[in-house]
Formats: structure tokens, sequence, C-alpha cells
């Protein structure tokens, strides 16, 4: 294959990572306001209450300034993976690209289309209808999110293919296995899950604001009863399936977990470390106690990843030089047979042009022996395959006491609404306001966690992000990612202020 | 049935698939016509509000249709997604510029604090119908002219000229093909917002969007001129049965004649959209939107099936032949067709709702009442 540029590839992510941060920005607060904008119609529809009505309007204007944001912050990403990512869209194309179409026929043309009926329906069609509008909205937004993460998923954890050495690419076998993949769903619930925290929580936010400046009373504490609710049910449920995902991570995915954990010496009984500082400068295999400072829950860990106290917990260091009494290859070893993998490819190629049969089959029979090593043999060295461990560390702690943080929360603000006191508790209504920005942030170390986990794979274990980019020069990513820079940044600023405005104007004004 | 299907029908198949949701796509540019004749048509900031309104129940459809197009192509040709995308990368990263900038415009125009004022929205939505249309017509043009790429042993692009995709525009082709989607996209708007809008009280506003019609469509003529009589007349790229591809005189024209049903897609599409000109500029008819638009979608098919049919590579490449891609070459595995063939049996589905949604929402034409509405754009 051709010579790797690094500078293109840490451009392209860089893009990625602005592109795709962005877009996140908005999404997790679709996903989870389309749905309180439909509990909020489906209480005006039921009551017949003229409040109810108004109070919908008021967060669908929002919606639909944050809609509109998360669409043109979108699309660019279902093209980059062409852009940006050539090799890999070539490569994993026949998979890849299925779930994608798929999102398109479903889910966007149901978004796109009820949409307009509920922005601009309400004179022209029944109430009824414009409610199931409203809905349809909102599963439609969440149907965009599965096919997504379908997709996503089986980056993490490719299943349902086999690599096709005729033409060098991986080919789809099954298709139920990628969209049941245990990775995608754990992924579809927790991510959604998690939005709903985001959609609730942006709603007590500017509720609480109201609340403490006494405008619009009545309509704020009609709000934060029904996102608290909605806000308590989604927090336990995403915490029910982040354990998940890192139960899914334990054998899919072992190493992002040890990163995550900041496990590097495995063992049977884990400990989790609840609240941990890393050594600094630690590497792989350097023998030092990787925590400075550190509390832990004994066998926490086990627990947690297998279900079980007593199990064994790999760690980077036994993932990275093998552990062979737990039956675990050194990534030396694959390293070596991932180039043998990669040579017989080649063998294989060369005798197929120049027509002999015998020598192709010879390298074809030799090639599948090794071939599931095959993304391993385009590492450099075994501690290549180690994840940046602090980034990830903190950013899993930092959401995961953020989750906690929010179930207590929208508690407090269940059992204050209960008992009519909210507007007394200027402490409580302070937490609130600072919630919503919070509740982005875990969701985005969320991300984090998960992509910057999965590091050096594009696609786990089968092809590195640096065999994944488009041939195109540095300087042109360079100059697509400024442009993104710059437009995003002053769409956002727009956003921003276009938000606040409706907010100080409140339901009044529409 | 469709897990009987042999590969080269179920390439086929999504050939002809992708070629309709491209087809609608470039009927749909309705809405991007309609804000290139925004500053034009509408004089009063009252009839630019029935503009933007009448175009701003529509636009996400056309913007989804092309996310679908994208897709679908990624789907079922990955080999063309890679080549194209990442090899003619300015060019598809400057249609998507125009489409962000377009995302955001309906909804912010006219709200209070916008940070950058409702006339660089409008300006927003008309780059996007200009300068996106433009360059989507190009990009489709090197179906016909070719691009500059070669591919390797690994199925790798390498793009060899320094614009990388930008230098479609610059040949006459492109150009023109590019200019004619402009200028028909605006002949579309303009049949669009004459069925769409209530000129109620507004009859100079009315007049002013019949004429337009056929001013665009005159401005149109002499670039779909220039681009059918070059089709018929250029030599073509094409491959034999070994897969070998060759240039061959009058190619495009032969393939017209070898599929009879293609020409009279494009025949029967041209006539369509006479009829609806001069129904909507000649006489009274709110009708003609939906001649032109069907007309549009069958001339789209019949470029869109000219350039992959009857052996001809759909994405040939100029500097190495032997790159080119075919629907052949390029597709995805037979299991991938086939699923994602199950798939395409909910397009139907989709259409029926959406056409559905749209008469429930359009039965009351845009009025002075929907751009009073608070909501309104
Ligand atoms: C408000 C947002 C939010 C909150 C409060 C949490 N998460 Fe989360 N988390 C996400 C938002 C998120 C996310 C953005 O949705 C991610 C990124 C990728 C994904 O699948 O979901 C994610 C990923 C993610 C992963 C990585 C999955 C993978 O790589 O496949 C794990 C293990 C957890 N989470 C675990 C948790 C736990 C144990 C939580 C305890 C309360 C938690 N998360 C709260
Ligand atoms: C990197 C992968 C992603 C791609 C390629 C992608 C693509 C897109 C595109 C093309 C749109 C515009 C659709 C339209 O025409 O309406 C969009 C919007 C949207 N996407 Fe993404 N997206 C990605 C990540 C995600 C993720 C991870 C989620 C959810 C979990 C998500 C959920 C949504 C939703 C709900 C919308 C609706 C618009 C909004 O309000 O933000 N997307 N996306
Ligand atoms: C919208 C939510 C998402 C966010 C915030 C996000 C964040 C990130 C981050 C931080 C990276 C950088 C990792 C690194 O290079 O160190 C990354 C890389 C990447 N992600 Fe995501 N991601 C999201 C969703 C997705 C989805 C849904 C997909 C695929 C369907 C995806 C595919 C990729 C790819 C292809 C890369 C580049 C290759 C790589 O560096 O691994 N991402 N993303």
């Amino acid at each position: 294959m051709g010579e790797i540029d690094l500078a293109t590839v840490n451009w392209a992510r860089a893009q990625f990572i602005l592109t795709a941060m962005y877009h996140w920005l908005f999404v997790p607060i679709t996903l989870g306001l389309s749905f309180l904008c439909a509990f909020f119609e489906s209480m005006y529809v039921r009551t017949g209450k003229e409040e109810w009505k108004h109070l919908t309007k008021f967060w669908m204007t929002l919606f639909g300034i944050n809609f509109a944001i998360g669409v043109a912050t979108g699309i660019i990403l279902e093209f980059e993976f062409g852009t940006n990512w050539s090799n890999y869209s070539w490569m994993v194309g026949d998979i890849f690209g299925a779930p994608l179409a798929i999102e398109g026929i479903f889910a966007f043309f149901l978004e796109a289309t009820f949409f307009a009926v509920m922005f601009f329906g309400w004179e022209r069609t029944s109430k009824g209808f414009h409610l199931f509008s409203t809905w349809m909205v909102a599963i439609g937004s969440n149907l965009s999110a599965l096919w997504i993460l379908v997709a996503n998923g089986w980056m993490q954890y490719p299943v349902g293919m086999a690599f096709n050495p005729e033409n060098a690419r991986f080919e789809m076998q099954n298709f139920w296995e990628v969209l049941f993949s245990p990775v995608a769903i754990a992924k579809f619930t927790h991510t959604t899950s998690s939005s709903f925290v985001v959609g609730a929580l942006f709603v007590i936010t500017i509720s609480s604001y109201y609340l403490l400046k006494g405008r619009h009373v009545d309509m704020a504490k009609k709000s934060i009863i029904v996102a608290s609710v909605f806000g308590l049910l989604s927090s336990l449920f995403a915490a029910f399936t982040g354990d998940e995902s890192a139960y899914a991570n334990a054998y899919t995915q072992p190493m992002k977990l040890a990163a995550y954990e900041g496990l590097f010496t495995g063992s049977k009984g884990a400990d989790l470390v609840a609240l941990g500082l890393l050594t600094s400068g630690k590497k792989v295999g350097d023998g030092q106690d990787p925590f400075a400072f550190e509390v832990s829950i004994p066998r926490g860990l086990s627990l947690m990843a297998k279900r079980d106290v007593n199990a064994f917990v790999p760690g980077i260091e036994d993932l990275v030089y093998g552990n062979e009494a737990e039956g675990i290859m050194s990534v030396a070893e694959k390293m070596e047979k991932g180039k043998a993998a990669i040579a017989d490819l080649a063998a294989m190629k060369q005798a197929g042009k120049a027509g002999d049969e015998p020598a192709k089959t010879a390298a074809l029979e030799r090639f599948l022996v090794n071939q599931d090593y095959l993304g391993f043999g385009y590492l450099d060295t075994p501690e290549e395959s180690v994840p940046p461990v602090a980034t990830t560390y903190y950013s899993f702690h930092t959401m995961v006491y953020l989750g906690t943080f929010f179930i207590l929360l929208t508690l407090l603000y269940l059992y204050y609404s209960y008992k009519d006191t909210l507007e007394d508790k200027k402490w409580l209504l302070m937490l609130g306001v600072s919630s919503f920005f919070l509740a982005l942030f875990a969701s985005e170390m969320g991300w984090v966690v998960a992509e910057v986990g999965r590091q050096p794979w594009a696609i786990q274990d089968m092809l590195p992000v640096k065999m994944a980019s488009t041939n195109i020069g540095a300087g042109h990513v360079q100059a697509s990612f400024a442009i993104f820079f710059v437009l995003f940044t002053t769409l956002l600023i727009a956003e921003i202020k276009i938000m606040l405005r409706q907010i100080k104007i409140g339901p009044e004004g529409v | 049935m469709i897990g009987k299907l042999d590969i080269v029908t179920l390439q086929q198949i999504w050939w002809i698939i992708c070629s309709i949701v491209g087809a609608l796509f470039l009927f749909l540019n309705f809405v991007q016509g309609g804000q290139t004749l925004l500053w034009q048509v509408a004089k009063s900031d009252r009839e630019k509000s029935l503009v933007i309104n009448s175009l701003g129940r529509k636009w996400e459809l056309t913007f989804t249709t092309l996310v679908l197009f994208g897709g679908a192509l990624f789907a079922a040709f990955p080999k063309f997604y890679a080549t194209s995308f990442g090899g003619a990368y300015w060019v598809w990263m400057l249609i998507l510029f125009t489409f962000i900038l377009q995302a955001v415009s309906y909804e912010y125009r006219t709200k209070p604090n916008n940070f950058l004022g409702a006339r660089t929205y409008e300006l927003f939505l008309f780059i996007n119908g200009s300068v996106g249309i433009l360059l989507i017509g190009a990009a489709v043009g090197t179906f016909f002219t070719g691009s500059n790429f070669t591919l390797n042993d690994f199925n790798q692009v390498t793009w060899t000229h320094p614009l990388r995709g930008v230098e479609a525009a610059f040949s006459l082709f492109n150009l023109s093909l590019g200019l004619f989607l402009v200028f028909n996209a605006r002949v579309l708007g303009a049949m669009y917002l004459v069925n769409n809008v209530d000129f109620k009280g507004v009859p100079e506003f009315e007049a002013r969007v019949r004429k337009s019609c056929l001013i665009n469509f005159l401005c149109a003529l002499p670039f779909l001129l220039y681009v059918v009589v070059s089709l018929l007349l250029i030599d073509g790229f094409a491959t034999d049965a070994a897969g070998v591809v060759s240039m061959v005189a009058h190619k495009y024209l032969n393939n017209l004649l070898a599929m009879p049903i293609v020409l009279g897609l494009l025949l029967v599409g041209l006539f369509l959209v006479i009829l609806g000109v001069t129904r909507t500029s000649l006489g009274r008819s709110t009708k003609g939107i939906w001649f032109g638009g069907l007309g549009t979608v069958f001339v789209g098919l019949a470029v869109f099936f000219t350039a992959g049919f009857n052996g001809t590579p759909f994405y040939p490449s100029k500097v190495d032949l032997q790159s080119s891609l075919t629907i052949y070459n390029a597709s995805s595995s037979h299991y991938t067709l086939t699923a994602m063939c199950y798939v395409a049996l909910f397009i139907p589905v989709v259409l029926a709702y959406i056409a559905y949604v749209w008469r429930q929402m359009d039965s009351k034409k845009i009025g002075m009442l929907d751009i009073s509405d608070k909501k309104a754009y």
C-alpha cells in the first residue's frame, strides 16, 4: 500500500473531532427535547388547556433553532467518510454504507416531513394529526441515532463480515449480526438515554432561570415537573446502560476498558478506582505506580466488567505484552502474524497478475491462517496499540461523576416540586441552571471515552486509523478544517444569540 | 424473490434506484431555484416573506434527498463514494458548504438578534441555489467528460489534478450542464411558487413570478442545447465484455439509440418541461410544476441511465482509462445489495407519507396569515 502521510491522518482526525463534536452539541438536545415536546403536546391534547399549548410552542421554538444547526453540522459528517477517510470507505463500505443509507430512508425523511407539520401545521391539520407528527419527529430523530450508532458499534466490534482477499475489502455476511450486535445495542440505549438527560436538563436549566428571575413561573414549574420525571428515569437508565456498555467493552474492547479504568496490571478480583489521580509521565511497562493517589472499591472492577468478583480483568500490560496464564497473545506476536498476512496478500495479488494459479492458491491458504491479525501488521510497535490513557481515564470518570450527580439533581427537583417549595431553593435552582452545560459536557466526554479509547483503531483490530485516510496532502485538509472551524463557530454564535434572545422573550413571544 | 437475483441485476437495480433519487433531487431543486429568484421577483418584504415561507416548508425534503443520494451511493457503490468524495475533494466540499449555509438560513433569517442579519442569510440562500447547483452540475458532467484519477491495486485513489475536483467546473460541457441546472431550478422554482403561494392582493407579484419562469427557461435553453448537441457528438467512454475501457466515437449517441426507452425519457422529459413553462408563463395554470417536475425527473433519469448503462463507465477516468468505474466494478457485494433491496422496498412507503403530508399541508396556499404567524420564517 502507499506511503502513510501522518500529517494528513492527523489533520483528518482533527477535522473529524471538530465536526463530530460540533454536531454532538446539538444532537443530544434534539433527541431529548423532541420527546419532551411530544409529552408537552400530549398534555395539551389530553387536558385541552391553552397553557400547555403555549408551553409546547415555546419549547418547540427552541427545538427548531437547535435542529437547524444540528442538520447543518450533520450533512458534512455523512460525506466526510468519503472525503477524509476514502480508504476506509472503500475497505468497509460494503458494510458501513448500509446503515447510513437506511438512516436516510427510515429516519431522516420521517424527521424532515413531520417537522414541517410540527412547525407550520397548527392551523393546517387536525389536533390529532399534529400530535402524531410531533411524535413522529421524536421517533425519527431517535431512529437516526439508531442507525448511525449501529454503524459506530460495528467499528468498535466488527461482526457479521469477512475479509475478501480478492478485492482487499471487508464484506457483509450477516446483516442481523451487524444490527443486533451487543455493542450496537449498548451504544443505542446508552446514547439515547443519556441524550434524554441532556434534553431534560436543557428544560430544567431554562426553567430554573425563569424561577430565579420570577418570570413565567407557572410555565416553568409545569415544564420542570415533566422534565425532572423524564430526567430522573433516563439518568437511571443511562447509568444502567453505561454499566452495560462497560460490560460489553470488557470482552469486545478490553484495551479500552483498561485505559479508562487506569488498569495497567491486570489481576483476579481487580479493584475499581472510584477516585484517583494518574501518575504523570507513566509509560506502559515502566513499572511506576499508575496512580499518584487513589481511592478504590475492592474487587469492584471484576464485578463490573465480568459480573464476578473473582474474575480476571486484563490490564494494559497484559494486553500489550501477553499473559500466557490467561491465554492472552502479545501484540508483538499478533504483529508478526499480521505482517505475514500482508505479505501473503501481496504475494497473492502478484501471482494473480502473473496468472500463476497454484502460487495464488498457496498464498491464499497462508493468508487465511493469519487473516484475523491483518490489522496488527500495520502497527510499528506493540505500544502503539495503547490508546491515550489519561484522556480516556479522566473523560470516563468525569462522565460517571456527572451521571451520578444528575440522578441526585433530578431527584431533588422532583421532591421539591412535589412539596411545591422549589422556588425557595435558590441553591438548587442555581445548580439547575448549570446542569445543562454539565450534561452536554458529560455527553461529549462519553464520546471521547468511546472514540479515543479505541485508538489506534478505526475498525477494532482490523484497520488502524492511519491506514484509513484519503491520499490527499495535509494542506487540503488543513484548509477545509479552517473553513469548518470558522463556519461552524460563526453559526454557533448566531445560534446562541438567537437562543438567548428567545429565552429572554419567553413564551409570550411564540 | 429478491434473494434469487444475480449480481448483475442487483447492480442495475441499484443504479436505477440511485438514478431515481438523483433525478428526484434535481426536481426538488425548485427550492434552490426559488432561493435565487428571491431578490428578483420579490420586491417588498412581504413578498419576500411569502417566497421564503413557501420554500421553507420544503427545503428539508430537498436536503434530505441529497443526504439519501450520498448514503445510497455509499451503500451500493462504495468504490464510487470513496473515489469521488476522496478524490474530487474540493468540488464536494464546496457543494457541502453551501448546503450547510442553507440549513440554518430559513430558521435564523428573521429571528431577533440573529447576529448576521437577514440579508446575509438571504445571501446564503442565493449561494446555495447558484454556486451549489452549478457545482453539482459540473460534478455530474464528469460522468461524461471524465475525471483525473488513478486507482492502485488496493483501490486507493490518487487524484492527478491539483484542484481536486474543482477543475471540473472549467470544462465548457460541465459548466454548461451546471448553468442549465441552475436555470432549470429557477424555472421550477417559479412554477412551484405559482402553485404554492396565495397571490391575493399582489397580482403584480404573481405576474413577475410567471414571467421569470419563461425568462429563465430561455436562459436555460442555450446551455441545454450545447449539452445535448455535445453529448451526441463527443467520443465517450466504453467498456467491453472483459471490462476493458476505451474511447468510442459517438458513444452517448449510440447509447440513446441502443436504449430507446432512455431516448424516450429524454424527449418526453424535455417536452413536459416546455409544457410546464408555457402553462405557467403563457397560461394561467398553477399546475406547471407537475409537468416541469416530472419532466425534470425524466431528463435526470435519461442522463444517469446514459452514463451508467449499455457498457458505459459512469465515473470514467481521463488519465487512466482502466481505473474508470462502472456499475459492475464499483458495487457492493451480492449480499449487501440484496439486503439493501429489501430496505428499498420501503421507499414507496416513504414517498406515500411524504405525498400525504404534502397534500395535508398544501391544501391551503401560503398567504398573509402564514407570514404573520410568529412561527414564520
Ligand atoms: C449525559 C451524558 C452521559 C452520562 C450522564 C453518562 N454517559 Fe456514558 N456515554 C455517553 C453519555 C453519557 C455518550 C455520549 O452517549 C457515549 C459515547 C458513545 C456512546 O455509546 O455513548 C458514552 C459512552 C460510555 C461508555 C463507552 C462505550 C463504548 O466505548 O462503547 C461507557 C463505558 C459509559 N458511557 C459508561 C457510563 C456510565 C457507567 C455512566 C454512569 C452514570 C455514564 N456512562 C453516564
Ligand atoms: C459521524 C457520524 C454521523 C453522521 C454521518 C451523521 C449524519 C447526519 C446528517 C447527514 C444529518 C442531517 C440529516 C437531515 O437531512 O435532516 C444529521 C442530523 C442528525 N443526526 Fe447525525 N450524524 C452522525 C452522528 C450522529 C450521532 C452519533 C447521532 C445520535 C446518536 C446523530 C443523530 C442525528 C440527529 C438526531 C439529527 C437530526 C438533526 C439534529 O437535530 O441534530 N448523528 N446527522
Ligand atoms: C457525534 C458524536 C461523536 C463524537 C463527539 C465523536 C468524537 C470523536 C473523537 C473525539 C474522535 C477522535 C479520536 C482520536 O483521533 O483520538 C473521533 C474519531 C472518529 N470517529 Fe467519532 N465521535 C462521534 C460519533 C461517531 C460516529 C457515530 C462514528 C461512525 C459512525 C464515528 C466515527 C469516527 C471516525 C471515522 C473517526 C476518525 C478516526 C479515528 O480517529 O478514530 N464517530 N470521534
